[in-house]
């Protein structure tokens, strides 16, 4: 009772604060493929949103359109309450400053150093840091705060799959962004380096402040970072509230995410 | 019923080369530049191909005039070789040749380098960091095999001219001044604008179908193997319709 009373305490608090990102009946199809079927989601200040699903859920779709990669056929998705499906393309630059998105194969640029890798969105939002002559403070403090200083002459390449993760998390980091998307961060992962990743994004968070949405369908992941949780069933909210809520759930399809 | 969907598909891949053409040629002028990229690109295109590009010039002039000496030889006609070579190798056999080398390098190269940028996300993530990858990628590869073929093509011709030389240095014992003096003698501008200004179109169809298959490629690490071939398919076919155009008009202007 005391538990459940403290998680809407909790709740409350993340909903006083301000709205970071908003959705508003998200529909996505592709050709009779209805992949997202009117989604919602609020994601507030600080807070860590955790949106789990099966594959083919709709899960990368959402967050694809989230960053305007892809055009939703209808619905709103406001970020820092400006719809970026009615945004033009210097507009949307502008609200990508404010984003910093992990990808799931974490998409470093394998023909450059990690140094140029970070240097690169540095570079082109000449508006959020004016025309930098020296990167290296910035590229420095980004890998510093992953711990891999020592990384910064060498090619993606000569990394491992778990420092890979930890340099596109500095590149995402590096524009100082006020929201943060993770995408399956702990896939392809062992387990001792996804904890470690794990705790990287908590640190990561509590240090710069952000507000983290994070898909994934590793529970140990959403257990650990979770403030809230929605569960993607057909490309809509199936069942919203926090990690322990949903893991009691009696629901057969919220339990097996949790076997 | 697979015949028409098979044409039905050719004809769709037309279409979206024709969409991916006009995109490249709404970007090239519309800021920001990619000056940096495109420097690079040009470095990185003719520092791959200038070694590949001379070896296969300088066979082609060898083997030209290996192959041509005994036929002319009989017709007592030895001394039309130097002419013969330089307006075979300028006005056809050079650019051709040179081209179709350049289009199995570069474009097969830039349809792997694309395609795989596109199923690892990184072109995902240029856009993300406020790059249009479009500009970034492709307007610059483009612009650089149209720059960079023409180049390569006369260096290549020259090198081929050497090759054939040194063929009849050595068994007609004629001199680099004699043979070089007969080559220009004979070339006219003609024979060189034209040959030129094909190159350009080359260069030009090479970066577009390399860029285009890379680009728009799909299902995961296959779809990089198909993006290369296909590229280097297209492309050489689409130089061969290119070089009838050009001979075609050619003709028209300079009466060949």
């Amino acid at each position: 009772m005391n538990q459940t009373q403290n998680i809407k305490e909790n709740l409350q608090e993340i909903e006083s604060k301000k709205l970071m990102l908003e959705i508003v009946d998200l529909k996505k199809s592709f050709g009779d493929n209805h992949v997202l079927n009117g989604f919602n989601l609020k994601l507030f200040q600080g807070e860590n949103l955790v949106i789990m699903g099966k594959s083919g859920s709709g899960k990368s779709v959402m967050i694809k359109c989230l960053v305007g990669l892809m055009q939703p056929d209808s619905g709103s998705i406001k970020v820092m309450g400006k719809d970026i499906t009615k945004l033009n393309r210097m507009e949307l630059d502008d609200i990508r400053t404010e984003i910093g998105f992990l990808f799931q194969g974490n998409a470093l640029y394998d023909s450059m150093t990690v140094r140029e890798n970070l240097e690169f969105p540095l570079r082109r939002h000449k508006k959020k840091f004016g025309n930098i002559k020296d990167t290296t403070p910035l590229v420095t403090e980004a890998l510093g705060s992953v711990g891999l200083a020592h990384t910064i002459n060498l090619m993606p390449s000569e990394l491992s799959g778990g420092m890979q993760k930890r340099i596109a998390l500095a590149r995402a980091l590096i524009l100082k962004p006020k929201i943060i998307l993770y995408d399956e961060p702990t896939s392809g992962l062992d387990p001792i380096t996804s904890k470690e990743i794990i705790e990287l994004m908590r640190r990561v968070q509590k240090q710069y402040k952000t507000s983290s949405l994070i898909i994934t369908h590793d529970v140990d992941c959403a257990r650990v970072v979770s403030e809230r949780m929605i569960l993607l069933v057909d490309g809509t909210n199936y069942v919203e509230g926090t990690f322990p809520e949903l893991e009691l759930s009696k629901d057969e399809q919220v339990k097996a995410f949790f076997k | 019923m697979h015949k028409n969907s098979a044409i039905k598909s050719f004809f769709i891949e037309i279409g979206e080369l024709s969409y991916f053409a006009n995109r490249f040629f709404k970007e090239v002028f519309s800021r920001p530049f990619e000056f940096k990229e495109l420097l690079r690109q040009c470095y990185s295109i003719g520092n791959r191909s200038i070694l590949l590009v001379g070896v296969t010039g300088f066979i082609v002039g060898l083997v030209l005039t290996l192959q041509t000496r005994p036929t002319l030889q009989e017709f007592g006609a030895e001394s039309w070789m130097p002419s013969m070579v330089s307006i075979s190798i300028i006005r056809e056999i050079g650019p051709v040749i040179i081209a179709l080398t350049f289009a199995g390098r570069i474009a097969s190269g830039i349809g792997a380098e694309l395609g795989s940028m596109r199923v690892t996300e990184q072109i995902d993530a240029m856009e993300v960091s406020g790059t249009n990858p479009f500009k970034f990628l492709v307007v610059t590869r483009i612009l650089a095999t149209t720059i960079m073929l023409p180049i390569l093509v006369i260096f290549g011709d020259a090198v081929a001219l050497f090759g054939s030389y040194i063929i009849e240095n050595s068994k007609g014992d004629v001199s680099f001044v004699l043979y070089f003096n007969k080559v220009f003698k004979t070339l006219e501008f003609s024979d060189i604008i034209p040959a030129t200004i094909k190159t350009y179109f080359f260069g030009f169809a090479i970066g577009l179908v390399g860029c285009f298959k890379g680009y728009n490629c799909k299902k995961g690490t296959v779809g990089v193997g198909l993006a290369a071939n296909s590229a280097v398919v297209y492309s050489s076919m689409l130089l061969f319709i290119l070089d009838f155009v050009a001979v075609f008009v050619t003709d028209i202007f300079f009466e060949i």
